[in-house]
């Protein structure tokens, strides 16, 4: 019964973990927790229908089906935090420098947040399918009852959910104007986990098989499946012993999203000047 | 100017989501060793792999049972979710020698098993 609620927790920590960060780095966003709650029932809901397609989506492409899911979902997911590094978060800082100068003050400014939302969903969405399958094949192959099954799964599930609160928590003792500092740069590393796991999942179906030996390795000073690791893990997309190739995937990931963002805040305000100019 | 840097913009952002299909058109290496495996009663069989070192290993996953199973293994970075009666080709290597431990994730206690290279 408690192996159930742990494998439970396991699977549910990062993606509590994701939704704990995004929701504390939009703190003080319009309309930010009707986004996010909306982002997590549909991942809960598509966890469901993903679920029982899974059967199905192993065997295609010849055993990789589900890396090719996985491999999209994470890319789609990269995709919307790449955006909201690069065009929301340069956008709304301004906005909010504009905001000071006219006397309001906001902390975070009416940001949109479909993109985080989106990268909510999918979060939920991937561990989610995987926790559904694992309950799934506990309520038909399991020789506990089902009371006891349903008590342990819902702890697991209450274990993941504090952990992300605790995160969100933590990070509310963050001052506000050094808020959009400190969510930019965590946006940033879940940037780059997500780009380490694609990298992972593509030496796994053999898309890339170069760079797969490791690039170092201290599982015996902090494993993985430690507590510290799988917290880590979910916030920094730290791993004990990465192959070379997700290096390079986080690393690139990072300085191309940062190099773009520093770009476009470069732009924002050269428009402004150049706007301001016109003006008088 | 303006239009340099959005341009430079743009070409990044298509930077970071392409870098996996530029990647992906270089070759497979030529002869992958294939083995298989099925899981049957939470046990994994064979549980003890061995393979050569320095080669590519594609490695076929069945799961007997019912239930799902998830094959990972942290010293071959591998991780992968095997539905119930479906199948899997899990890649790994080319690996130095060495032992490297995998396990079931669903049935920790007793799903164990480990890849020998040599």
């Amino acid at each position: 019964m408690f192996g159930t609620g742990l494998v439970v927790f396991r699977e549910t920590l990062e993606a509590a973990l994701f939704v704990g960060i995004i929701a504390a780095t939009t703190r003080g966003v319009m309309n930010r927790t009707r986004w996010l709650s909306f982002g997590v029932a549909a991942g809960a809901f598509g966890s469901v229908l993903m679920a029982s397609a899974m059967g199905q989506m192993s065997s295609w492409a010849n055993g990789i089906g589900q890396d090719i899911v996985t491999a999209c979902i994470l890319s789609i997911s990269l995709c919307m935090l790449s955006w909201h590094c690069i065009w929301v978060s340069p956008n709304s800082h301004q906005m909010i420098q504009d905001a000071k100068q006219i006397g309001t003050s906001t902390a975070q400014g009416n940001q949109t947040l479909w993109a985080l939302a989106i990268a909510v969903a999918l979060s939920v969405l991937r561990e989610g399918a995987e926790t559904v399958l694992f309950v799934a094949g506990l309520m038909t192959g399991s020789s506990e009852s089902q009371g006891l099954l349903i008590s342990s799964v819902a702890i697991g599930l209450a274990m993941g959910a504090f952990a992300g609160w605790l995160i969100y928590k933590g990070l509310g003792q963050v001052k506000p104007q050094r808020l959009f500092a400190v969510s930019y740069i965590l946006i940033l590393m879940l940037a780059g986990s997500l780009a380490s796991q694609l990298a992972k999942t593509a030496n796994q179906a053999d898309w890339i098989s170069l760079f797969g030996e490791h690039a170092w390795d201290i599982s015996s000073l902090l494993p993985n499946d430690s507590a510290i690791g799988m917290v880590l893990h979910g916030v920094l997309g730290f791993d004990a012993s990465p192959t070379q190739l997700q290096v390079l995937f986080y690393l690139g990931t990072t300085v191309l999203i940062w190099t773009a963002a520093k770009r476009m805040k470069l732009l924002i305000s050269q428009r402004r000047i150049d706007r301001l100019s016109n003006t008088s | 100017m303006r239009q340099q840097a959005s341009k430079s913009v743009v070409s990044s952002m298509v930077g970071t989501f392409l870098i996996t299909t530029f990647m992906a058109i270089q070759p497979a290496y030529a002869a992958d060793l294939e083995l298989s495996m099925v899981i049957k009663k939470h046990l994994f069989e064979p549980s003890v792999l061995k393979v050569p070192a320095n080669q590519r290993i594609k490695l076929t996953v069945q799961n007997l049972d019912t239930t799902p199973e998830e094959f990972e293994s942290h010293a071959l970075s591998r991780e992968k979710v095997i539905p119930g009666g479906a199948k899997a080709v899990i890649y790994f290597g080319p690996l130095k020698p060495g032992r490297y431990e995998f396990m079931g994730e669903f049935n920790p206690t007793t799903a164990k098993g480990v890849v020998i290279a040599e």
